[in-house]
């Protein structure tokens, strides 16, 4: 009985990382589609990511509902919990920036294309280490350690395509200033997306030492 | 109903075993809401009695060889004077255990009724007061790596490995408790065994003899002492001093039931002696200071970090304060109900012989 609930719970809580997962790749490529002015594919990835958004919400409440009526991992309810509150805020960025992509449509002129591309693509990267992080949490606690250094790697590496991105951005003759400052907007939006993959891999860190026996 | 009154300073012993030791072997489950503590209260009060009745018998044998106490007021008085002893020792915030009390008031009792107190036995009980925190200090630690070493190749999901150690400390804490009954149950009734007037029982094709009544009698003080007082022990344990992982808490209560169960098990002293292995004497020794060794093979494995040392003087100071205490006490309250409440504490002494011996100043009785 007690294994049998176990198990619907670890498949739940797979379900809810790969749902995190899936939505770092959608967003990529949303990014990517709305650069190369595809638009039918880039409503079909906001659509996508907003379901996904919805989807883990609802395991993440029904996960932590039955972490505390059933009393399951009391030492460390707590902090499965925040991680997953604080992954679920990275699905919710994801989302929010296609949202807003959708609604402001930014012009962007060709030459800053493909920095943003490679920003999302980076941005992205720092998402999958932190969902391998956190699987390796659930399972292999010894483990979290070698997908923590690459979501910091690629959390560095995004700020740096952000600030080079910002630079070439604001550098730019031919833009107004409103433009300019309009790009920048997304560009930090974007980026944000590895910030908060570094919260939840700083969580993970300290959660970590907290579960070694 | 007399014999009741005469029990009642060994009842008073088992409940306050069972309302402090039994959150030796629960106290982190419950603490850490692993377990309810229905649950372990349950378990822990089963399990107690049937270690006591099963496998009572071999602590106490030994206690028997150290004195055998002859009248019942006598066994009264010993068995409150090692209750007295730690209680007192207790609120002073001393180190203090049920099992060195017990040997002292014996050893009192010894003095008193002029009986040689048998060296060979009380060298072998003291030295199980030292070798039993070690020996669960050596254990926790190889269980403590090789647990470790399991949970890294075996890679269990946290939810399912929370639910593995659920089962784990239930079951592991059932032969606990039944190694606590078995290896503490001397304490409580070991003294009323020469003394007891139960008649053998039979019930259901089951018969129980008198010393078995008597364990079972004890084991029940030791289950109201569980249900009635341990829960707020084992809240403090859980919260209270030594944070422990369930996983660590697993490791210690598992090392701390082999080694009463190794002090207590006379199958396994038959099965050593058989294989001519040199066997390990079945003494009554304290879950407590058990547990803190458990603890400390935790710490080691750890590198040896936070190891309080202060600690572990204290607990060698009290393996020879709290026996000296005892005996103390034990002698002097021997003596004052002998000769105020007029009650016969020891078959072969009268009471002349103790007035002439105190008035010519002599400290050897009888």
């Amino acid at each position: 009985m007690i294994f049998k609930k176990t198990k619907s719970l670890e498949s739940k809580m797979d379900a809810f990382l790969d749902k995190i997962s899936e939505a770092g790749i959608v967003y990529r490529r949303g990014i990517k589609n709305y650069m190369k002015n595809a638009t039918e594919d880039f409503d079909r990835h906001l659509e996508q990511v907003t379901v996904l958004e919805h989807e883990a919400d609802e395991l993440r409440k029904n996960i932590e509902t039955r972490l505390y009526t059933q009393t399951l991992v009391p030492e460390s309810r707590g902090d499965i919990l925040a991680l997953m509150e604080t992954s679920d805020d990275v699905i919710g960025r994801a989302k929010d920036t296609l949202v807003e992509l959708s609604i402001e449509k930014p012009e962007v002129p060709d030459e800053f294309k493909s920095g943003f591309i490679e920003l999302a693509r980076s941005t992205s990267r720092a998402l999958e280490e932190m969902v391998l992080a956190m699987r390796a949490f659930m399972r292999d606690p010894i483990n979290v350690r070698n997908y923590l250094h690459k979501v910091y790697h690629w959390e560095k590496e995004s700020d740096r395509l952000a600030e080079a991105l910002k630079r070439s951005i604001f550098a730019s003759e031919d833009l107004l200033l409103s433009h300019k400052i309009h790009l920048r907007y997304f560009t930090l939006h974007v980026d944000t997306l590895a910030d908060l993959a570094e919260d939840v891999a700083d969580r993970l860190a300290i959660y970590t030492i907290k579960r070694s026996i | 109903m007399l014999i009741l009154l005469f029990l009642s300073s060994g009842l008073f012993l088992g409940w306050s075993l069972g309302a402090n030791d039994a959150s030796n072997i629960f106290g982190t489950a419950v603490g850490t809401r692993m377990v309810k503590f229905y649950t372990a209260a349950i378990v822990a009060s089963i399990f107690v009695v049937l270690g006591a009745v099963i496998s009572g018998a071999g602590t106490t044998h030994t206690l028997g060889k150290l004195g055998a106490v002859d009248m019942i007021a006598g066994a009264f008085m010993v068995a409150l004077a090692a209750a007295v002893t730690v209680l007192w020792m207790t609120k002073l915030s001393l180190p203090v255990s049920t099992s060195q009390a017990i040997v002292g008031a014996i050893v009192g009792w010894n003095v008193f009724a002029g009986k040689t107190t048998d060296i060979h036995a009380l060298t072998k009980i003291a030295s199980t007061w030292v070798m039993s925190p070690i020996l669960a200090a050596v254990f926790s630690f190889i269980f403590f790596l090789l647990f470790k070493k399991i949970l890294e190749i075996w890679k269990i999901h946290i939810f399912r490995l929370d639910a593995y150690t659920r089962v784990g400390l239930i079951l592991v804490g059932a032969f606990g408790a039944y190694s606590l009954g078995a290896n503490n149950i001397g304490n409580v009734m070991g003294v009323f065994v020469s003394v007891a007037p139960f008649d053998s029982l039979s019930l259901m094709g089951f018969t129980m003899n008198g010393i078995q009544q008597l364990f079972l009698l004890g084991g029940l003080a030791i289950a109201v002492g569980i249900f009635t007082y341990s829960k707020r022990v084992m809240l403090t344990v859980g919260e209270g001093v030594v944070k422990l992982t369930p996983q660590s808490a697993l490791v210690v209560v598992l090392s701390q039931s082999i080694v009463l169960f190794l002090f207590a098990s006379k199958g396994l002293e038959g099965w050593l002696l058989a294989h001519n292995l040199p066997t390990i004497p079945l003494v009554p020794v304290s879950s407590s200071q058990v547990v803190i060794g458990s603890v400390l093979g935790i710490g080691l494995a750890h590198g040896g970090r936070g190891i309080q040392y202060k600690v572990l003087g204290r607990i060698a100071s009290g393996w020879v304060t709290t026996p000296i205490i005892a005996a103390v006490l034990s002698f002097i309250s021997l003596f004052f109900l002998q000769n105020v409440f007029d009650q016969q504490v020891v078959k072969q002494v009268n009471q002349t012989e103790i007035h002439l011996d105190i008035n010519s100043g002599n400290n050897h009785h009888g």
